[in-house]
Formats: structure tokens, sequence, C-alpha cells
């Protein structure tokens, strides 16, 4: 598997370490008040088969955050962009 | 039939042409008293306990592809029961004693070979953690001996122990009862006994929808039709999370793929499960001579029971560090299978939020010696609707109330167990 980096182009797989899914996002407030909202956050998963959102940083380049989209079936890579917005305008 | 030696001399003087078919491959029935979501080892030892403890009988199994397709056919063989946490130690403990006498309750041999399990360790902080959990073993009832490094060289002559090694080795953690057993024969000889009993074993089978009505499971909806039951129980290993999503729940799991590989078969070599400390690998020889072993997951959400080269690369540097000799030994195959990862690395034998729907999985890659106890204890909660006591913890609910069960100290994401 190679992964696309945006600034470095395609690289070998162990050149990026795994960031798990993207698509979850960190509920507001304190932990108490949002108990069943950080459970979920914390330990429950979508664990998609077929075309998954997930972090790479490309720790061996340039250090990026990546979100790909990557289908658990197979292993092919449709997307992968810069994981903060802002640079994405960057994107060659 | 009972398989016996009267039985083979009678079969030999007919030219082996009158063995019984293994198990019957029937018709699926329109209801059942219960039904087994997944014929994998789990799956296959659950019906057979049913059975057996419970007086179960009108029961099917029912698996989307054959017998042994999934985790039960891929693993690495090995079984120990050298557990840290207090939950996990009993449960193992008694899956190691129903393998003891396994072959013979399923009149099946499962080729157990109690060999010694034995965990290398290679710095003195690696000492002092194998020592405590040593410790603790005992505490248990669970044999473990301490063995120093001549010891290993006795135990495992491949194992490179010279002061100029790669990763010297300082000795190791001894289960003498841990060992291999044949990973199909487990699926086969659950499934002929379960059969024997009258279980109904339904391949190419598979479950595509629960039928639920106010919050009762009534049956299930398969690509063979409908079949109705007031139990069901889910054992479906990598694919937990896919299963459970038709039945409106959402788990606490991610599947993640593991490789294993199998060198070409040689002379007998090594005579002991060896697990080492400085990398996640463990290596035992099979009965056909052929050196199998395993590393890390491959460390992302996967449903390709395939990996990729950075981990066999990794797992091959591995395998010649710790004994150089197998460089001049070529891979036969290597294979992956999908395992459900969960955030404390300890599986779920549980209810379900479904009246009548259980749910047994997140069995990680260490299911395997598991299965007896995995079987007995699902039986038991699916036949009296009560956990049974070696296995009350392994519930969903234990993430929000903080009671989790977590070996090695990692998580919460599961890729890292
Ligand atoms: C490479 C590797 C090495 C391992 N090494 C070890 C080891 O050395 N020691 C150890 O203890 N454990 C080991 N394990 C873990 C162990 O193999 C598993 O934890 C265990 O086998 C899982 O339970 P099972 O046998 O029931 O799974 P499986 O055999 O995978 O059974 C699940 C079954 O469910 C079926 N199924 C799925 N969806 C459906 C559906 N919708 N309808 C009907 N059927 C369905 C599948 O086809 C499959 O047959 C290893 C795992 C792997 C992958
Ligand atoms: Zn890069």
């Amino acid at each position: 598997m190679q992964i696309p980096c945006p600034w470095c182009g395609s690289r070998p797989l162990d050149e990026f370490e795994y960031g798990g899914d993207a698509t979850k996002k960190r509920p507001e407030g304190k932990k108490q008040e949002n108990m069943e909202a950080w459970v979920d956050y914390a330990f429950l998963h979508d664990n998609v088969a077929g075309r998954h959102k997930e972090y790479w940083q490309h720790v061996g380049g340039c250090r990026c955050w990546l979100i790909v989209t990557r289908d658990t079936r197979t292993h092919e890579i449709i997307k992968s962009e810069f994981a903060v917005p802002q640079l994405r305008s960057n994107q060659r | 039939m009972r398989y016996s030696l009267s039985a083979i001399i009678r079969n030999a003087a007919t030219g082996h042409k009158h063995w019984p078919k293994v198990w019957k491959n029937p018709e699926p029935k329109q209801s059942y008293d219960v039904i087994i979501v997944g014929g994998g080892g789990h799956g296959l030892a659950t019906a057979y306990y049913l059975a057996r403890n419970h007086g179960i009988t009108n029961v099917a199994v029912l698996e989307k592809g054959y017998l042994g397709n999934g985790n039960i056919g891929r693993n690495t063989t090995i079984v120990r029961s050298n557990y840290l946490c207090s939950e996990n130690s009993q449960f193992y403990e008694h899956s190691l004693k129903l393998w003891e006498s396994l072959s013979a309750d399923l009149n099946y041999n499962v080729m157990l070979s109690q060999r010694g399990a034995l965990n290398i360790f290679h710095t003195p902080a690696q000492r002092d953690a194998a020592i405590r959990r040593g410790n603790a073993f005992s505490l248990n009832g669970i044999d473990s001996v301490l063995v120093t490094r001549e010891e290993v060289k006795k135990l495992a002559p491949l194992v490179d122990c010279s002061p100029s090694a790669r990763f010297p080795v300082l000795g190791g953690l001894l289960q003498p009862r841990g060992g291999s057993v044949r990973h199909d024969a487990v699926a086969w000889g659950f499934a002929r006994a379960a059969d024997r009993r009258g279980v109904d074993i339904i391949q190419n089978c598979e479950v595509t929808g629960f039928q639920i009505e106010k919050g009762r499971v009534r049956g299930v909806e398969t690509s063979r039709g409908p079949i109705s039951a007031s139990k069901v129980g889910i054992v479906v290993a990598g694919r937990s999370t896919l299963v459970a999503q038709m039945a409106g729940l959402r788990l606490p799991i991610e599947s993640h793929v593991l490789q294993c590989f199998v060198t070409e078969p040689v002379k007998p070599v090594l005579d002991t499960v060896v697990m080492f400390a400085a990398a996640h690998f463990s290596i035992v020889q099979s009965d056909k001579g052929g050196l199998v072993f395993n590393g890390d997951l491959d460390g992302y959400n996967s449903y390709a029971q395939r990996g990729n080269m950075p981990v066999m690369t990794g797992v091959a540097e591995s395998a010649v560090s710790f004994m150089p000799r197998l460089s001049r030994l070529r891979l036969l195959r290597h294979w992956g299978g999908i395992n459900d990862m969960t955030p404390d690395g300890s599986p779920f034998i549980t209810r379900t939020p479904v009246k009548g729907l259980f749910f047994n999985g997140g069995w990680c890659y260490g299911g395997f010696k598991g299965t007896p106890a995995s079987g007995w204890t699902f039986a038991h909660l699916i036949a009296n609707d009560e956990p049974h006591p070696f296995a009350s913890g392994y519930t969903l609910s234990r993430f929000e109330t903080g009671r989790v069960i977590n070996e090695n100290g990692a998580g919460p994401q599961p890729g890292r167990h």
C-alpha cells in the first residue's frame, strides 16, 4: 500500500503512522455532564466496511497529518488531503 | 460412528469405503430454540456445549461460508493460560483444563501438544515484569517457571543466546502446560460432536438481518430465507460490528488484520512455543514441520484478509534476529485474518440491549486458546440468561463503568493491543 501525500507524493506505507477514524467529533463540555457522548467518543466505533475517512501522519516525511479516504475491504485509496483545512489550498 | 481402534480395523477391512460423513449437511428448518450466527471455533463450541451441558439440541449454527474459513483456520495455534488480570486468568485456565480433556470428550483428536509456552525476555526491566507476572500466575494456581538463559538454550536451541545476539537473551518465563493445538481439527471436532448431539450445522447460509419485535429477538433473515428462534447468539469474530449493526447495536470494536506465516516443512527443530518480548513475535513448529509465526497487527482498520509489506518484512527481520538459522528457510504461505480489536484487549460474552440476543466477540488475536471456555460460558449464558461466573466481567458496559480488563495497560485505541 502506498499513500499519496499532498506534499511528498506517493510514499510507501511504512513512512506513515495511523491515527484512526477521522469522522469522530470530540464532545463539548465536561465529562461528568456528558458521559454518554464521551463513552461513545472514546470507545464506540462505526468500523466501516468500505470507504473510511481516517487520519495518517507522514512521520517519515513532511510530518503533516492527513485525512485519507480508504476502502477498508480493498486498501484502495480514494482521496488524501491535509487534515488542517488552511493547508488545503497548498495541495499539489 | 464412534472413532476407535476397532472402527479403524473394521473400516480397513472394507477398504475405508464406509466411513460415515463427519457431519450432515441439513436444509435449515423454519425454527429452532437457539440460533448461533457464525460457524467458527467459538460458534461451534457454543452449539456443542448447549447440547452437552444444557440438553438444548434444537440448535442451528448458521455459517456464511464453509466451516473453518475464518480465524479458527487462520491462527498461530498457540494455547496457554498465563494471564495477569484475574477475570482473564480464571477464564483461560478453565479453557486450558477443557483443552486437556477435549480430544476424549469430542471423540476427535485435536492434537493438543503441551510442549510448553516460553516467553523470552531481553532486559532487566522485562525480567522484572516477567517475575511479577510469574508470581501473579502462581497465586492464581497457574503453572509458571522462571528459566535462565542456559535453560532457554536447552529448551529452544534455535534461539540465538550468544552475547552478540541482536536481542540478548536474559531468560524466560515458561508455562509448561502451554502448547499448541491443530486448529482445523478443533472446528471439525466441535462440528462433528455437536452434529452427533442433534445440532444442525448449516454452511453457505449468511445472516442478513434480525427479526426484532418490541425489543425482543424473534429470528433472523438469511440468504436461505427467514428462520425463527427466541434466542440468538452472534459469534462472528472480525465481522461483529457489521452483524451487530443489523440489530441496531454499536460496539466498542475495530477490525484489524493480523498476518501469519509458514515456512517450508523441515525436520523437528523447535519443540517449544516461543514468544519474544523484544518484538511482538511468536513461533511454533507444526506437526507437518512448517515453522508457523506471526508478529504485529498491520495497524489500521481492515476487512481485507491479507496484509501489507512493512509487517511482512518486520516479521521476517524479527525471525532472523531471534533465530538466525531461519534465514535459510523459504516462506511457503502467508495469510491474514480479521480480528475484533477492543479498547482494553479483552473479549465480550454478554447479553445485549435486545432481549434474547447474545453477543460473543472482541477476541482480538488471542481467542483461539479460549475456544472451549468461550463455548462453555456462552452456552451457559444463552441457556440460563445468566452470565457464567468465569465470564461475568466480559460485558459491553465495562467501558462506561470503568471496570476494564486491560492485560497490558494499553488503549483505548483498539489497534494498540
Ligand atoms: C493470524 C492470526 C493468528 C492468531 N493466533 C492465535 C494464537 O496463536 N492463539 C490464540 O489464542 N488466538 C490466536 N488468534 C485469534 C483466534 O484465531 C480468534 O480469536 C478466534 O479464532 C475467533 O473466534 P472464531 O474461531 O469463532 O472465529 P472465526 O473462525 O472467524 O468464526 C467466525 C465465523 O462467522 C462467520 N460469519 C461472519 N459473518 C456472518 C454472517 N453474517 N452470517 C453467518 N456467518 C457469518 C464467518 O464466516 C466465520 O466462519 C489468531 C488470529 C489470527 C488472525
Ligand atoms: Zn509528506
